[in-house]
């Protein structure tokens, strides 16, 4: 599609405002969205997700939430680094979720205000038991952090996952 | 070209305006994101993983109720034209359609199903989607739910005891559930509410989209209504909170409507009636300016301005009117020119058996 205020160049930029209670949308290419004050880059460094990644690579002063140590590990479940995290904002594989698991847990906080899954529970069909009773304790513990933060909330929730697995 | 008739309804069965709150809510769907365990995501994928996730899915989806009769798709397989038709029925994502500037990804694949669907090889591994008629958030949850227990014994998903069901990107993560309403909202625009309204919308944590979902433009006053975050909350939680938002939305729609009528009836019966006179006797028609006019129709018919048109006749033209859909019927390309033409010529048809009908 051809930019809409200039005919000329692609577009690349959708701008969307609202004019007068209708919301106007234009295709614009980047020169022209530029003229109409459109920020140039990704939206993306707003969001939660894009701030975070922006920190990771030390492009935004203060402090990094990562350690060095934790920068240079890689992942032994698809060798992605948290550099390649930053570059692509997507995970290589599950196992990324527990080799980078301190990091995430501060982006999980940031994005969703909470770390812990509180919703339904899943156990991967032909699940050992010992790999259920481990899963029991563990909710047990969450269960106990729910209680003393006063979240009640999320303690009725894990109380009846544990019913459902005792 | 795909041969539609596979689709028991099209894959679009909401577009039959039976469900609840149907004038104003066109649809509700939600979609849960999941993954197999041991299998990389889609940015460390080789195209051998890619297949054999595909075929794995192919593979579990056989003996289930719920995709067991489904029609499946080779997305990397398919012309333009159909892959564009997929995702103007809302099936697939711009990106597994190979329509977001990058050919769509190798075993990107779609199965579907009456009201339920999935998509392999999008982000994550498997994005399963129910779709019903008007606001129905428990009945949507209910199509998607099953689908998801179905498949989750056949296949093990990768989950973790904290953050629950992994997922390629952080914001998915947890349930992996995005449950979004496609809701009409000519009034609060007409009434200069609307910004105000999506404002308050982004502070409780809804996700405000176009037609299209994510990155796609608001036209014809269509509104995707989603929640932001998918961690922390339990899913009857999230379902739950969308609802209460989305029927505080509505409440609003309604006064505003009531407010036109009261202060400017003149004014907004002369409009509808100008858009739905120009459906009507108009020979060439842009989809932008379709979209435009049967959303003024579709608040006519609303306000019960402009008799003898049903939601039917009215979704059936929000979805038949889009290029790809236009393109198939007539078997030529989507940017071919004659596609305006055959626009006016679908709505005033449809139209005129819509009074007709009404005798
Ligand atoms: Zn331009
Ligand atoms: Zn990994």
């Amino acid at each position: 599609m051809t930019c809409q205020q200039c005919g000329e160049r692609e577009a690349v930029v959708l701008l969307k405002k609202v004019e007068g209670g209708e919301v106007r949308v234009m295709h614009l290419c980047e020169r022209c969205a530029a003229e109409r004050g459109v920020p140039e880059g990704d939206e993306s460094a707003k969001t939660p997700l894009g701030a975070f990644l922006a920190a990771m690579g030390g492009d935004a002063p203060g402090e990094s939430p990562l350690s060095s140590a934790a920068a240079l590990a890689e992942c032994p479940g698809c060798g992605a680094t948290l550099q390649d995290f930053r570059r692509t904002g997507r995970l290589g594989c599950a196992t990324c979720w527990t080799t980078f698991e301190g990091p995430l847990r501060g982006l999980v906080r940031r994005v969703h205000g909470a770390t812990r899954h509180v919703g339904e529970f899943y156990a991967q069909p032909g699940a050992e038991p010992a790999d259920q009773a481990a899963v029991v304790r563990r909710l047990r513990e969450q269960l106990a952090v729910a209680v003393s933060d006063e979240n009640f909330e999320q303690a009725a929730e894990l109380r009846d996952r544990l019913r459902g697995l005792e | 070209m795909i041969d539609l008739t596979l689709l028991a309804d099209g894959g679009i069965g909401w577009i039959d305006a039976s469900g609840p709150a149907s004038p104003l809510v066109l649809s509700t769907r939600i979609r849960l994101a999941r993954n197999l365990a041991g299998r990389p995501f889609a940015t460390r994928s080789s195209a051998e993983d890619r297949e054999a996730i595909a075929e794995a899915v192919a593979g579990a989806v056989a003996g289930t109720e719920a995709l067991g009769r489904a029609a499946s798709f080779r997305l990397d397989r398919l012309d333009l034209r159909d892959r564009l038709l997929l995702h103007e029925r809302h099936l697939v994502s711009k990106e597994l359609a190979g329509l977001g500037g990058e050919p769509a990804p190798v075993g990107a694949m779609l199965l579907v199903q009456g009201r339920v669907g999935a998509m392999v090889n999008e982000e994550d591994h498997l994005r399963l989607q129910g779709v019903v008629s008007g606001f129905a958030l428990d009945a949507a949850y209910a199509e998607v739910d099953r689908l998801d227990s179905e498949l989750g014994q056949r296949l093990a998903f990768a989950f973790h005891p904290e953050f629950g069901y992994l997922s390629a990107c952080p914001t998915n993560v947890g349930t992996g559930l995005r449950a979004s309403v496609l809701i009409h909202l000519p009034g609060l625009v007409l009434t200069k509410e609307i910004s105000k309204v999506l404002q308050g919308l982004a502070q409780v944590g809804l996700a405000v989209r176009g037609l299209y979902g994510e990155g796609s433009e608001v036209v014809g006053n269509f509104f995707q209504l989603s929640n932001q975050t998918t961690l922390g909350k339990s899913e009857r939680d999230l379902l739950d909170h969308l609802g209460k938002m989305v029927r505080e939305v509505m409440t609003y729609e309604e006064e505003a409507r009531a407010v036109l009528l009261r202060d400017a009836r003149a004014v907004i019966e002369d409009k509808v009636w100008r858009a739905y006179g120009l459906l009507r006797y108009a020979r060439a028609i842009s989809y932008e300016e379709a979209m435009n006019l049967l959303s003024g129709v579709r608040l006519g018919v609303g306000l019960q301005v402009i008799p003898d048109v049903g939601f039917y006749a009215l979704n059936k033209m929000l979805v038949h009117t889009q290029p790809a859909h236009l393109a198939s019927a007539h078997g030529v390309a989507i940017d071919d020119p004659s596609l305006a033409v055959h626009r006016a010529d679908f709505v005033r048809t449809l139209l005129q058996d819509e009074g007709r009908r009404a005798g």
